[in-house]
């Protein structure tokens, strides 16, 4: 295998954690401050992409489409919290998974019933399309950079709201104390509101930006939810460092196990049989991983025990 | 999520008599189809071409139609309750080879006639062929088998193949080597429901290929050939017409334009049948058909062909009056194999865009008369 080759599939991997990271952090950041499992999660992604596929449909901008998507899913988020999220705060962890299994079930027959069951259409703008040939020879797709860079720009923009902004303390505060700041007299509902709709408006942008290069279809939330909560257990639950740091381990993982183990197998069972026993292998690689990290540290890389 | 089951009143015979006459002067047909989820607009398609053949005809059929949610469990409880609470007479509408393997084989044992509008799993088509089940459509081998003899025609020699890691996926491949004669540049299995495949597209360019063939159905399908066609890999590609139908040419948009794929049937395939069917359905649904939906309308009317040639209650007659599918098919020439599988043509298609509209025209003819691997192994006569 090439150094090109490979430096490509570890862009890939990049690429792939970062959008992973997207998703995560509105997961980890709810359930640090409200201790919410939210599967809904999936079904917000999933408003994000139909957003951004409707209105680039209507306008043919991009931009305009992934602040729809920003929007809308931020909008759903905020709505959610208030009609339903809201009751399950004092609830079990069980109590929380059931109600938004519902809100999958809704929020899927939903958007089934506004835009039927055939995929959207939304593609890749001509400002991004193509690929770029990069230093070394690597032709790697404009708009897959593109994800890297807009990841890593949300990656620090969280970091600096979290350390640097008065909103990043409250919510630090909320995480390691809820009753003290409510007394402190933080209006801690509204910044229940305001920590859902951002983490829903992240699954959004992962949503519009994936949305472009996947189809955008009833359901394609849940195969990302499923990782995304891999991520945030690797990461440590709660914890935006960790979610950067297990959505990168997750996406190289994965990557690498995709294009190295069927190519290990080989010596081992054969031509015939490397390539479906490699593909299976490399489909548990990253519960692998979780298993491994859990087994060293049992709240995750980042998480307080 | 359960859609409860929707009596399709197409039965103007029996409206007057009730269900319980349905069984004396027509047929009870019970639909179990996929009609939410992913898969769901392939079930849309299937069911709306059958009450489209059953509407047009004006047969006193009664469908009741009913959703898996691409689930066998689920299948299986909906099977139940259509053959023991409804007695319906016939089945059909499964989509999904799995959900096929869990409800026909206990269906036709319990002495209701199944009718493939899709799924075409390979045990069904071999050893556990029966006389109660006639597949529609094709072997799950078929469009692939062509694909690879399509690939020999066009001189491909050095093509890298990839499909999801599950039977049909497997299945799919196997299809494809059985017919193509050139090397292999590269053989790759992806995760089922995988939506990524920046890693795969970096070995199909590093493999030093000529083209791609692939397998990937559904949303599956839409990923690969968008990130395919944004990565500035040019080589052709070839699939079966799964992953370039009607229901998702238009979210791939561009970047399907060219891509050739073996189909038993395309919107253009010249009879006087067929032109009817694609006039009609645009005029009922108000979208163009796909195959599925070619499917759902054959099965209809090979149904309702039998029907006029033989009583129901005689059962050996209906059977031989549904081998000799004597009815007009949507694909043109259309007959049985030993096991109840179609011997048709199957076509090489190009994806073209009419307008705004992306869809397929037929530029060849892969294989002529074609019938399955798994006859030989069929005991039926």
């Amino acid at each position: 295998m090439s150094t090109v080759l490979l430096l490509e599939q570890l862009l890939n991997g990049l690429q792939f954690g970062v959008m992973l990271f997207l998703m995560a952090a509105g997961l980890t950041l709810i359930f640090g401050v409200m201790g919410l499992i939210n599967l809904a999660h999936g079904a917000l992604y999933m408003i994000g992409a139909f957003a951004a596929a409707t209105v680039a449909g209507l306008t043919g901008s991009f931009l305009l489409a992934l602040v729809a998507a920003l929007a809308a899913a931020a909008a759903a988020g905020a709505l959610i919290e208030l009609a339903v999220i809201r009751r399950l705060y004092g609830r079990d962890h069980l109590d929380q998974v059931l109600a938004t299994f519902a809100l999958i079930l809704i929020l899927s027959e939903g958007t089934r019933w506004l835009f039927g069951s055939f995929p959207l259409y939304l593609d890749v703008p001509p400002w991004l399309a193509g690929p770029v040939t990069l230093p070394g020879g690597i032709d790697y797709p404009r708009y897959r950079l593109a994800v890297i860079g807009v990841g890593l720009a949300v990656a620090a923009g969280l970091a600096w709201l979290i350390a640097g902004t008065r909103l990043g303390i409250r919510i630090r505060a909320g995480e390691a104390d809820r009753e003290m700041i409510a007394a402190l007299g933080v209006d801690i509902s509204r910044l229940y509101t305001l920590v859902f709709a951002l983490g829903a408006a992240l699954a959004g942008l992962a949503g519009a930006l994936v949305g472009a290069i996947q189809s955008v279809q009833v359901g394609m939330g849940e195969p990302v939810l499923i990782l995304a909560f891999v991520v945030i257990v690797i990461g440590g639950i709660g914890s935006i460092r960790g979610a950067f740091v297990g959505a990168l381990l997750v996406g190289l993982t994965d990557t690498a196990g995709r294009v190295f183990l069927p190519v290990l197998m080989l010596p081992l069972v054969g031509a015939q049989q490397a390539a479906t026993v490699g593909s299976a292998l490399a489909s548990v690689a990253i519960y692998v991983l979780m298993a491994l990290v859990l087994i060293v540290r049992p709240a995750g890389l980042y998480g307080r025990v | 999520m359960t859609v409860k089951g929707l009596m399709a009143a197409a039965l103007v015979a029996t409206m007057a008599v009730g269900a319980a006459a349905a069984a004396e002067d027509g047929l009870k047909v019970g639909m179990i189809t996929t009609l939410s989820g992913g898969g769901a607009g392939l079930g849309i398609d299937v069911r709306d071409g059958f009450l489209l053949a059953v509407k047009q005809a004006g047969a006193p059929i009664a469908v009741i139609v009913e959703d898996d949610q691409q689930k066998p469990d689920i299948a299986v409880q909906l099977a139940d309750k259509l053959i023991q609470a409804e007695q319906v007479d016939v089945m059909t509408g499964i989509i999904f080879s799995n959900i096929a393997m869990a409800v026909v084989p206990s269906a036709v044992v319990q002495g209701r006639l199944y009718l493939s509008p899709n799924a075409g799993p390979s045990q069904l088509a071999g050893a556990a062929c029966d006389p109660n089940y006639f597949n529609v459509a094709w072997q799950n081998d078929n469009l692939h088998e062509a694909a690879g003899a399509y690939a020999n025609s066009a001189g491909l020699a050095n093509t890298f193949i990839l499909a999801p890691n599950y039977p049909a996926g497997q299945d799919a491949l196997t299809g494809f080597k059985r017919f193509y004669t050139g090397e292999l540049a590269g053989e790759l299995y992806t995760t089922l429901g995988q939506t990524d495949y920046a890693a795969e597209i970096a070995q199909i360019r590093a493999s030093g290929a000529d083209s791609v063939f692939f397998f990937l159905p559904g949303g599956m399908g839409i990923s690969f050939l968008k990130q395919y066609s944004d990565s500035g890999v040019d080589m052709p590609v070839i699939g079966p017409a799964f992953s370039f139908d009607q229901g998702i040419l238009q979210a791939v948009g561009a970047a399907a334009l060219g891509v050739r794929n073996t189909s038993q049937w395309s919107p253009d395939l010249d009879n006087p049948t067929n032109a009817a069917f694609v006039e009609s359905f645009q005029a009922e649904y108000g979208r163009l058909p796909s195959l599925y939906a070619s499917q759902g309308f054959d099965t209809a009317n090979l149904l309702i062909s039998a029907m006029g040639k033989a009583d129901f209650a005689d059962r050996d007659a209906f059977r031989a009056a549904l081998k000799e599918a004597d009815f007009d098919s949507t694909r043109g020439a259309f007959r049985f194999n030993t096991n109840q599988h179609p011997i048709q043509d199957i076509y090489v298609r190009e994806v073209i865009q009419d307008g705004d509209i992306f869809t397929n025209r037929i530029v060849a003819t892969a294989l002529r008369d074609h019938g399955d691997a798994y006859a030989a192994d069929c005991p039926m006569e």
